[in-house]
């Protein structure tokens, strides 16, 4: 299986793997042949549009569903056949999963601690997660963003060496998102690996390491946030208003250029950043003044759409 | 999600019982209705003077003496049939369940807690009901103590199983409230609440008799007059305990 030495050592590193993962309900197929690798201490994001297939794909990885076809393995354990081992290192954040009404902060702490041969201390895990106000208040009196911290925790709890975190920070205002982003950075930091199911853009590129796109039950791409901007065409859009005329032909020889459009004595060139620095060369070179320069860089956003766009296609 | 991903082996987790009892001591509801409401119907009738005379259609027993069974049976079927299919069910339906999943322990721990809960509020229920007729009524113990306690364990146990099958078939907790209340009238006339089963006619009281409820309301009488419960009512206890049970296993969805 090991031929290459250096797919050996990917492999060492590999948290979770999951290769040509399928799997149907009623015939249709909601993952479609996924694989990914997450290596230990990353954030690995899981991107993709409503109904691609990311929650079922995590779900495979918890060991919530058994897969049709094809392989997972957290920590080199199986998920289904290994449950409890993989329920030790792996800690979950279920999207719509709530908690006992009546069941206090505090309580729910020490229940799930209790499941854990060698859980973390509730009390600091409570105090870094602003729960320490909150102990004895009910499931059900808790607002949105502390429900959610709450759910950290609970993941935490059992000192896991992942962590899975699916649509988070959906419904938290940006205030709570941002806190949320900053915890997520600080759990990653004391070694905890995060496998992050989100359909924000923004979470992912501020957040992730890697990213995978699935998009209708397939991995449409995977690589650094950067990564994926940079294959987008178009990535990087100049405009600006010259203070005299410019030749098309020379606009034309500008290196990556995408596309050139005039309106109202505006130029607008997309590219890359290789258009850009050569634009401006030509400018200074024709001693032509660009008012009102704009460079715009493409987001996440526009590579995920393109991406998207592609594979429906 | 499959069967077999949830269930696991381990049953009864000791922390999650903790939990699932205080909780339920948090719902007034649940403690009134299973707890008290039995012990206070009986209390309500004994209080009336003319249930308090021997009566000859009952071979001399008072009605306050027939109807302590009924309010025994009362709080098992509050219990098994309305209160836990509705946790249950809940459990289910807001991923309760589901998270429990995620853990080294299993979600059946929480299922064997909720067993666990309301049998022994039902337990307690009909305990309080006894000591309450006999204080109160002077409605004697039963003679047969050990038959009477077999006949109580089995009917807590149909009740639990028919509660199951109850949560296995509702997907929703409306869905399960409406079927609950739909077996309990059912479940409470084959009791006794309405007409004692000796009241019955004797075809009735031979149909009602196969009842899961109806056996159970025979079998309670047999032993509390210090008679043997009868193979043929725990005959029928056993059977409808064994085949609701198969029933809420095969079709209970842990999601």
């Amino acid at each position: 299986m090991c031929a290459h030495p250096a797919s050996r050592d990917a492999d060492a590193m590999s948290v979770i793997e999951v290769s040509e993962l399928r799997k149907s309900y009623g015939g249709r197929p909601v993952v479609d042949g996924v694989s990914f690798a997450v290596q230990e201490g990353e954030i690995f994001g899981v991107l993709g549009p409503n109904g691609a297939g990311k929650t079922t794909t995590v779900e495979c990885v918890e060991g919530l569903r058994v897969p049709d076809a094809g392989r997972v393995r957290v920590t080199g354990l199986d998920p289904i056949a290994d449950h409890e081992k993989v329920a030790r290192v792996l800690g979950a954040q279920l999207q719509q999963s709530e908690l006992q009404a009546k069941l206090t902060v505090r309580e729910a702490l020490e229940l799930y601690a209790s499941f854990h041969a060698r859980p973390a201390d509730w009390r600091p895990l409570a105090e870094r997660l602003g729960l320490t106000g909150r102990l004895t208040t009910r499931f059900a009196k808790l607002s949105g963003g502390q429900k959610q911290r709450l759910f950290i925790a609970l993941a935490l709890i059992g000192n896991p060496r992942i962590v899975v975190l699916d649509e988070l920070t959906t419904g938290l205002d940006p205030r709570a998102r941002r806190d949320t982003w900053d915890l997520i950075e600080d759990i990653r930091a004391n070694g905890v690996t995060v496998l992050l199911v989100t359909h924000f853009m923004e979470e992912a590129q501020r957040l992730c390491d890697r990213i995978a796109v699935i998009d209708k039950g397939r991995v449409a791409a995977l690589d650094t946030p950067a990564g994926l901007i940079r294959r987008s065409a178009g990535a990087t859009v100049i405009s600006f208003t010259p203070s005299a005329p410019l030749d098309d032909a020379d606009l034309d020889a500008l290196p990556a250029l995408a596309s050139v459009e005039h309106h109202d004595g505006r130029v607008t060139l997309s590219g890359t950043d290789e258009t850009v620095s050569a634009v401006l060369t030509l400018l200074a070179r024709l001693h032509i003044t660009a008012h009102q320069l704009r460079v715009t860089e493409a987001t996440l956003d526009d590579a995920f759409l393109d991406l998207t766009k592609e594979a429906a296609a | 999600m499959s069967t077999a991903v949830l269930k696991g082996s381990r049953g009864m987790n000791s922390a999650v019982l903790r939990t699932e009892i205080r909780l339920f001591r948090r719902e007034p509801g649940a403690l009134f209705w299973i707890l008290l409401f039995p012990t206070l119907l009986l209390v309500i009738l004994g209080s009336i003077p003319s249930f308090r005379d021997p009566e000859a259609d009952l071979g001399g027993l008072r009605t306050i003496d027939v109807y302590v069974p009924v309010a025994v049976l009362l709080g098992l079927i509050v219990g098994g049939l309305q209160a836990m299919p509705q946790t249950l069910t809940g459990y289910r339906e807001r991923g309760i369940l589901r998270r429990m999943a995620t853990t080294p322990v299993r979600p059946s721990a929480l299922l064997a807690a909720q067993m666990t809960v309301f049998g022994g509020a039902a337990l307690t229920s009909a305990l309080l009901a006894l000591a309450v007729g006999r204080l109160a009524f002077d409605v004697r113990l039963p003679e047969q103590p050990a038959g009477y306690l077999l006949a109580l364990v089995l009917a807590v146990l149909v009740s639990l199983a028919l509660g199951a099958v109850v949560c296995a078939l509702s997907r929703t907790t409306k869905i399960a409230g409406a079927v609950g209340s739909a077996v309990f009238f059912p479940a409470m006339f084959c009791a006794g609440l309405w007409a004692p089963v000796q009241t019955m006619p004797d075809v009735l009281a031979r149909i009602v008799g196969y009842t899961p409820f109806g056996a159970a309301a025979e079998a309670l009488n047999r032993a509390a007059a210090g008679d043997w419960i009868g193979w043929t009512h725990l005959g029928v206890l056993v059977a409808w305990t064994v085949l609701l049970t198969a029933g809420a296993a095969r079709w209970f969805r842990w999601e």
